[in-house]
């Protein structure tokens, strides 16, 4: 038998396969795949999506009995995550004498964060907090391989983007936000290039494009499969340039909003994380930017997500009043890493398949067209794993092929090298080549696809509150496409940064501060009968050992964890 | 299998090899084959510095180790780089590392821009122990070499992989904060000497006469069948780049 280095002996049959029936799928991608694997219907992929997506499940949803929403059914763990005690009491802090007192506050340093910051800087606003809670960059912003999109190609146009991005959304999006999103990417594009964003260019400048699932032009830039490190790593070190406007807090989450007392909001409670310090700053305009929800495990899944995403931004603004929308959709990035057990959930960008890396099963057969909308392409990897079709790694775990090695048969040798560094270096430590061997993939929590709802200028129906980026709800309707969050945060970032530099302006706030919202919240959760010990904001996920726990001081809850137990009762 | 509650990430086999590591000077048995993070929080810690994307590209989670009976010190990623028995570690959460501050607008993409914000950059020694650091396994004493012949086009190629973990700059002994260095090197090519994109141009200017406004209007005024239809019948078209 043929050998497979990095992969146990049990998966070497499989291996074979893919390898015997490579040829042929070679041959037809040549010819263009599409012309033999048609995408699916509307109708075909409702079914697929019915029988099949973690979201359509029964036990996926539950209905929520405070807040703004309170009746609609959303997502489960989003729901506990919201009926939860604040983290501090009302007569905790004194309110009295801020530490800062500011025109902005921005909560959240990923990429929508650092665009609001520079663009409340550039709109007037003379003093700006960028409050975090790991370092400005650490966020989910860092980490998109892939792509952002942007109709930057003469037959393409920001109408066509539009209509995939509302089609892919399954029609549920905010119309005016999409539009929005469409029409301004390619001024983000130059944005970006003018900070120095290397875009991957020919040698004539035009931007590199590439397809993206559920696209129907080539409109995807990148950066290598660094794109958003790439741009992240820009946009901090820009904000890190203009230290005299911009006060960068790091270590220092938001765990409360604060209102003036016409319930207007007029900045937040940080915390760090070190020493328990409160921290209270008064502003004018408050913009959220913390980002979305993976590490809640949604389901039991394994994330992609980076280790602050958890949905904090979503806690404090449902508590101080915010209505959120299509918070009953979850996105499943089809191709999470399974194998090796260290890479278990990692995110496999999907710019393997738009080079041309095909999915298969175990018997080598392609069975989905590779560009499906994510939510698709997720159920349809699920539904051949539940035929049976799946690949079973030594510990238990299912997946299907990716065939990486179809894109150097099409592209030549060296186009994962050059387009795909990250990917090869991930599994090369791991001893697996991925130029001449698959990588075995599985749906893995990916997105937030709702949030806390917004306009066109990035503002909340609670006045003095704006969001951008993946906090906010509306943009990607139920189900985002690749290469749209990455656009999304530097246009609704940038959006949210001058939308609240304007309103700063006008000076909406009264003197006082308060946290009766507090007040009203712990009511309203008494009068729904609602009897829990969890805390939310949880600020971080725990993933000690839980024998191990057993033997400390404090129970084990996955809500409120054991670093931060000293803050509460 | 996914269905399965995972709420502890690395959750092993319950017959998985337990190994003994030191965690910052204090022993644990952790289970064999994690990595240096996920061994770090089954010993019971729940991390609040040092730990960021766990995927390998944010450079949070910079760590240093020793191996018995090795002198040699050792780098890497928490989140990628597997325990060996015996290992002791500690991790590095902060880099002190110089930033210039600078306007990317006003600088030049000449040495001259790196002799007047990093001049330490000219005091490299050569030693390559930043190269032998590097989890990237990025050739950084090359793109700092090149950077002082003002070769920033193959300073920006060279160092395109960094994820700024520090590490290089811990071990410099020449103090310089190579990260930093090279990411003025890229900012300065991405902006001024990479071509330029005239299209992206032609198409903003589109965009900002209102070229779109009415195609938009028409399709926003569709209704949901209507645009149902529209999207299934778009014509898909990967060929022109």
């Amino acid at each position: 038998m043929k050998s497979f280095p990095g992969y146990p002996e049990s998966m070497w049959p499989s291996l074979e396969m893919v390898e015997k029936t490579r040829p042929k799928r070679v041959e037809l991608a040549k010819q263009g795949l599409i012309n033999f694997l048609k995408p699916m219907s509307l109708e075909e992929r409702e079914d697929v999506l019915s029988k099949y997506h973690p979201d359509y499940q029964p036990d996926a949803e539950k209905e929520i009995h405070v807040g703004p929403n309170k009746g609609e059914k959303l997502t489960a763990k989003v729901v506990e995550l919201l009926e939860s005690h604040a983290r501090i009491k009302p007569e905790e802090v004194d309110l009295s004498n801020p530490d800062f007192d500011v025109d902005v506050l921005v909560i959240g340093g990923g990429g929508a964060g650092s665009q609001a910051a520079i663009w409340a800087m550039k709109e007037g606003a003379d003093s700006i907090v960028l409050a975090t809670k790991l370092r400005i960059g650490d966020a989910n912003s860092m980490m998109s391989q892939g792509g952002m999109q942007a109709a930057v190609n003469p037959h393409d146009s920001p109408v066509i983007h539009y209509l995939d991005i509302i089609g892919g959304g399954h029609f549920a999006n905010k119309p005016e936000l999409v539009k929005v999103l469409a029409s301004e990417a390619p001024f983000i594009a130059k944005f970006l290039m003018e900070l120095g964003v290397m875009w991957d260019r020919d040698e004539t400048g035009h931007l590199q494009t590439k397809p993206g699932g559920g696209t129907s032009r080539r409109r995807m830039l990148s950066a290598r499969d660094y794109t958003g490190a790439e741009i992240m790593r820009v946009l901090r070190d820009e904000v890190k340039n203009h230290p005299d406007k911009i006060t960068l807090l790091e270590y220092s989450p938001a765990i409360e909003l604060l209102t003036d007392e016409e319930g207007r909001v007029a900045g937040a409670i940080l915390m760090q994380t070190e020493t328990g310090e409160f921290i209270v700053v008064r502003a004018k305009s408050t913009v959220i930017t913390t980002g979305g929800f993976g590490r809640l495990h949604i389901k039991g899944f394994p994330t992609t997500n980076h280790y602050g995403a958890t949905a904090d931004g979503l806690v404090l603004a449902y508590r101080v009043g915010a209505r959120l929308r299509d918070m009953d959709t979850v996105q499943f990035h089809p191709t999470g890493a399974v194998f090796p057990e260290q890479v278990w959930g990692f995110l496999i960008t999907e710019k393997v398949r738009g080079l041309g890396g095909q999915p298969v099963n175990k018997n080598g057969e392609l069975f989905v067209y590779p560009l499906e909308p994510r939510d698709v392409e997720a159920a349809s990897f699920i539904r051949e794993c539940a035929k049976g079709l799946g690949v079973t790694t030594p510990t238990g775990k299912v997946g299907v092929w990716l065939d990486s090695p179809v894109i150097e048969e099409l592209s030549g040798p060296g186009t994962i090298e050059k387009q795909l560094p990250a990917m090869l270096r991930q599994f090369h430590r791991f001893g697996i080549d991925i130029r001449k061997t698959p990588m075995l993939v599985y749906p893995t929590l990916h997105y937030q696809n709702g949030g806390i709802e917004i306009n066109e200028r990035t503002e909340t129906n609670v006045p003095n509150l704006f969001v951008g980026g993946e906090a906010s709800g509306g943009v990607h309707g139920k189900n985002r496409l690749m290469g749209n969050s990455v656009l999304d945060y530097n246009v609704f970032g940038r959006r949210a940064g001058i939308f609240a530099a304007r309103n700063a302006k006008k000076n909406n706030i009264g003197k006082k501060l308060t946290l009766q919202h507090v007040e009203k919240w712990e009511k309203e959760l008494k009068e729904a009968g609602i009897e829990t010990k969890r805390i939310s904001p949880i600020l971080f996920p725990d993933y000690r050992n839980k024998e191990i726990l057993k033997k400390h001081r404090n129970e084990f809850d996955p809500f409120i964890g054991f670093a931060l137990t000293g803050w509460q009762e | 299998m996914a269905e399965k509650e995972v709420l502890n990430e690395e959750e092993k086999e319950p017959q998985a090899k337990m190994i003994p590591v030191f965690i910052m000077g204090q022993k644990y048995e952790v289970p064999e084959g994690s990595t240096i993070l996920n061994a770090i929080e089954y010993a019971g810690y729940q991390l609040k510095k040092g730990v960021g994307c766990r995927e390998g590209f944010c450079g949070a989670c910079a760590t240093v180790y020793r191996l018995p009976g090795d002198y040699k010190l050792r780098g890497g990623l928490a989140c990628q780089t597997v325990v060996q028995p015996g290992m002791y570690l500690t991790q590095i959460p902060f880099t002190p590392a110089q930033k210039a501050i600078y306007d990317i607008d006003e600088v030049k993409p000449d040495i001259s821009t790196f002799q007047k914000f990093y001049p330490e950059v000219f005091r490299c020694l050569g030693c390559n122990a930043c190269t032998k650091v590097c989890p990237q396994e990025l050739k950084v004493m090359d793109y700092i070499q090149a950077i002082m012949r003002g070769d920033i086009e193959l300073a920006a190629d060279l160092s395109f992989d960094c994820i700024m973990c520090g590490l290089c700059t811990m071990r410099c002994p020449a103090e310089m904060a190579q990260y930093n260095i090279a990411l003025l090197a890229r900012r300065l090519y991405g902006k001024y000497m990479m071509p330029k994109p005239e299209f992206v141009y032609k198409r903003i200017e589109e965009i900002e006469q209102g070229k779109y406004e009415k195609e938009f209007e028409e399709i926003m005024s569709l209704s949901k069948e209507e645009l149902e239809k529209r999207y299934t019948e778009r014509d898909i078209n990967f060929d022109i780049t």
